[in-house]
């Protein structure tokens, strides 16, 4: 007799990756437990406040890695609840790629054609909707007008933002107290809730391992809630499958600190890790220029001066989206608002003469915080990422009691990726510096390497078992019955903001997992409406 | 926040000194040393700086003691190397003058140099007291006039604390969109 929890399902990690199967499989009868390393909150909790254990420092996570460093979310909802919501489909030459594999990065059954379905369901649920220029904020009003001034074209992109809820006030990071940003909270989790799935926040997974019958043990350490390097003990449940969705920065650590038990993980796991290609250029803006060059006047003769109002990325320029342009040339150039503190040390002082990132010259550009305009590159990189040996608990050594880690992933940027940075900071400059509208720099990476909001691939779909982890139902190979539904599975790069790509392949994913499921004798059907984006936040419950 | 009471004075004048070299400020006092005084507002010190290393959510307060030793040691080599004697009557890292201090710290902080990421740490606190003041509730920052928050002109919220910008967008069309975006709104 065994003492051991038993389920049908048990989902780690609950973002996009982890929500969406989490809804699916409890709608379609499944018992279904969702373990998330990080807290639940309601909206309530989500602070304006950049205090060290106010909801910013409690829901997000930054990993330091040795050439880039991940961000992420750490909460019920993972970064849906810290993202900003910008999400754009995928363009078509994307999923033709073959990066530095000389052929197709992508399984043959997925391109745009055959994802646009699974685009419209998410579309539909979160939901998703096209931004007017009413909608625009001054930043993306002013990047859009210096895109015309240089002959570009520019885009407001679709949002899952309920615009008219919306008080533009850039907190995106530490949560939406106004539930005007479509998080995970407020469609998949509660409709997933609605029929029995159970979420258990501060759950952090640590590995797997078999159980007579090939069905997994699930070890999972609770942790506490404030100091996020402490555990309060820990436990194990049985699951027939699992599902693996702790997010491109998570996923394959608890995979290799399973392969003594599980045996011998597809070459791929903890491999080919994409930073979406990201890369950051701060510029300050010369009012006097914005206003005659563009014609820009937001009231009493100032033209912009608005770098802390908005919401997010909202206007970016596809012109560089070009299927004819050769691979790693291609990118997308967004306009975004990072708040202070991570947004601003990295910023280096345009025409600085000491040093770039900090001291006198560095200050005297924090002065004009309010003129900055932040362009953001999503380029296409090399999947050069690999992790290295995982660390004792989660996915990094834990430096402060929240936000701040170090983990093993290694990221050594090819002449690629490095081309396309250059390419696309080149552009970046072309548009803002023309005319003197602005002067701009990247961001260094000499200090915690390249960065990345957009953490893919280290985990990834294919049909080559050689460099890709899972076939494309998403199964991990050799391994049946552990599926993986987040952002590791995508195969590459993809040139935007990869959320709705990530969700829309979970979609995909769920016929699949239903059918593995139903194999091992789970009663459970496919067809559930998606949650019709009317659903309420259910708040969390108050004891945990 | 354990720690910042029982800071000896070397300690805090060797960390003073190295935020000021991060975000530089006014002196305080006329006498004041940990503070280079190369410009005339307010920097990293003022807005907090020592406050938030030493605070306990970080985990750094127990290091402190350690880092400004190192920080002296690398400033004494430094001094030597260059044949300069410095005033004994201060610890050596604020004995150095701002630009000698400034050429140190890009020197910690480069790319090739071992410790490179402890004093990256130590400069991304400095900065972040100084340009979101994680020591202190915001509201409360922007009440009490933080420097940092101030010159920044991080906007004030609205009476419950939260932040509202109801005028926020021209309103305008300001560019073409591409040519080929889809019905939906997206890249083709
Ligand atoms: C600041 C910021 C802004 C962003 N803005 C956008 C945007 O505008 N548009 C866009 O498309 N994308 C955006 N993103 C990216 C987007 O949030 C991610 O691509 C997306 O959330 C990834 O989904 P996922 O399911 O792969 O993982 P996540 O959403 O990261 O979910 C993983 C979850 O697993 C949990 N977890 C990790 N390890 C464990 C463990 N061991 N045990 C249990 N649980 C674990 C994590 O806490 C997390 O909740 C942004 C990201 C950030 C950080
Ligand atoms: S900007 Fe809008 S969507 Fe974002 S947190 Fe503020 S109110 Fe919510």
């Amino acid at each position: 007799m065994t003492s051991i929890e038993q389920t049908d399902v048990v989902i780690v990690g609950s973002g996009f990756g982890g929500a969406i199967p989490a809804y699916h499989l409890a709608a379609g009868g499944a018992r279904v437990v969702v373990l998330e390393r990080g807290p639940w909150l309601a909206n309530d909790e989500f602070d304006h406040d950049f205090l060290l254990g106010s909801s910013y420092t409690r829901i997000f996570d930054f990993t330091v890695g040795d050439g880039m460093s991940v961000l992420a979310g750490n909460c019920v909802g993972g970064g849906s609840v810290v993202y900003f919501a910008t999400m754009p489909r995928a363009p078509r030459f994307v999923f033709e790629r073959t990066g530095s594999l000389g052929r197709r990065m992508w399984p043959a059954t997925i391109n745009r054609d055959t994802l646009d379905p699974w685009y419209d369901v998410v579309t539909d649920a979160l939901p998703v909707t096209e931004q007017s220029w009413n909608d625009v904020p001054f930043a993306g009003g002013l990047f859009a007008a210096a895109c015309t001034h240089a002959g570009r074209t520019a885009n407001p992109v679709p949002s899952a933002i309920d615009k008219p809820r919306c008080t533009n006030c850039n907190w995106m990071m530490a949560g939406c107290r106004f539930d005007a940003k479509r998080s995970l909270l407020l469609n998949y989790l509660p409709a997933a809730l609605a029929h029995g799935a159970q979420i258990r926040p501060l759950h952090e997974v640590q590995r797997l391992s078999r159980t007579a019958e090939g069905g997994y043990r699930i070890h999972y350490d609770v942790v506490d809630d404030e100091d996020y390097r402490l555990t309060r003990g820990g436990g194990v449940i049985e699951a027939k499958i699992v599902v693996l969705a702790a997010g491109a920065g998570a996923t394959p650590v608890i995979l290799q600190r399973s392969e003594a038990e599980l045996g011998t993980m597809p070459a791929a796991v903890g491999r080919y890790f994409s930073g979406n290609g990201e890369r950051l250029n701060t510029a300050v803006v010369n009012d006097d220029r914005a206003r005659e060059l563009l014609g820009l006047d937001r009231g009493h003769g100032t033209a912009y001066e608005a770098h802390q109002i908005g919401k997010g990325p909202c206007v970016a320029t596809w012109d560089k989206l070009d299927a004819s342009l050769p691979e790693y040339s291609r990118y997308s150039l967004e306009q975004l608002y990072f708040p202070p503190g991570l947004g601003t040390v990295l910023a280096q002082a345009p025409g600085a003469t000491g040093p770039t990132w900090f001291g006198r010259e560095k200050k005297e550009m924090l002065r004009q915080w309010r003129s900055w305009l932040t362009v953001f590159a999503m380029t296409e990189d090399d999947n050069e990422g690999v992790f290295g040996a995982p660390p004792t608990r989660g996915n990094a050594e834990r430096i402060a009691q929240q936000m701040l880690g170090r983990g093993s992933l290694r990221y050594d940027p090819t002449e690629n990726t490095l081309r396309g940075w250059a390419e696309s900071d080149a552009d970046v400059r072309d548009i803002l510096e023309r005319d003197g509208l602005a002067r701009v720099r990247p961001w260094t990476n000499d200090q915690v390497g390249a960065y990345t909001v957009h953490p893919l691939s280290s985990c990834r779909i294919g049909d080559d078992p050689a460099t890709s982890a899972l076939d494309d139902r998403h199964e991990l190979r050799n391994h049946p019955g552990i599926f993986v539904t987040d952002g590791s599975a995508v195969p590459g790069a993809l040139t935007v903001n990869p959320a709705l790509t990530i969700a829309a392949l979970a979609e995909r994913a769920i016929p699949g997992l239903v059918r593995a499921t139903q194999q091992r004798g789970v009663s459970v059907t496919y067809g559930a409406p998606s949650p019709d984006g009317t659903t309420t936040a259910v708040p969390p419950p108050r004891s945990v | 926040m354990a720690g910042a009471a029982a800071a000896d004075p070397v300690r805090t004048a060797t960390l003073e000194a190295f935020a000021d070299t991060i975000i530089p400020g006014a002196k305080r006092f006329p006498e004041d040393r940990a503070i280079a005084g190369v410009v005339d507002d307010p920097g990293a010190v003022e807005a907090g700086a020592l406050e938030l290393l030493a605070h306990s959510a970080l985990g750094l307060a127990k290091a402190l003691d350690g880092m400004a030793g190192l920080l002296n040691m690398h400033a004494q080599n430094s001094a030597r190397a260059k044949q300069l004697v410095l005033d004994p009557t201060v610890p050596p890292f604020v004995a150095l003058d701002f630009d000698a201090r400034t050429a140190l710290v890009q020197e910690l902080t480069d790319p090739s140099h071992p410790e490179r990421e402890v004093w990256f740490g130590v400069a991304l606190f400095c900065t972040m007291a100084f340009d979101s003041a994680p020591h202190l509730s915001t509201v409360d920052a922007l009440e009490q006039g933080h420097p940092g928050l101030s010159i920044l002109g991080f906007h004030h919220p609205d009476e419950d604390r939260s932040w509202r910008f109801p005028h926020f967008s021209y309103q305008r069309q300001l560019a073409t969109v591409h040519p080929q975006t889809t019905t939906t709104g997206n890249p083709a």
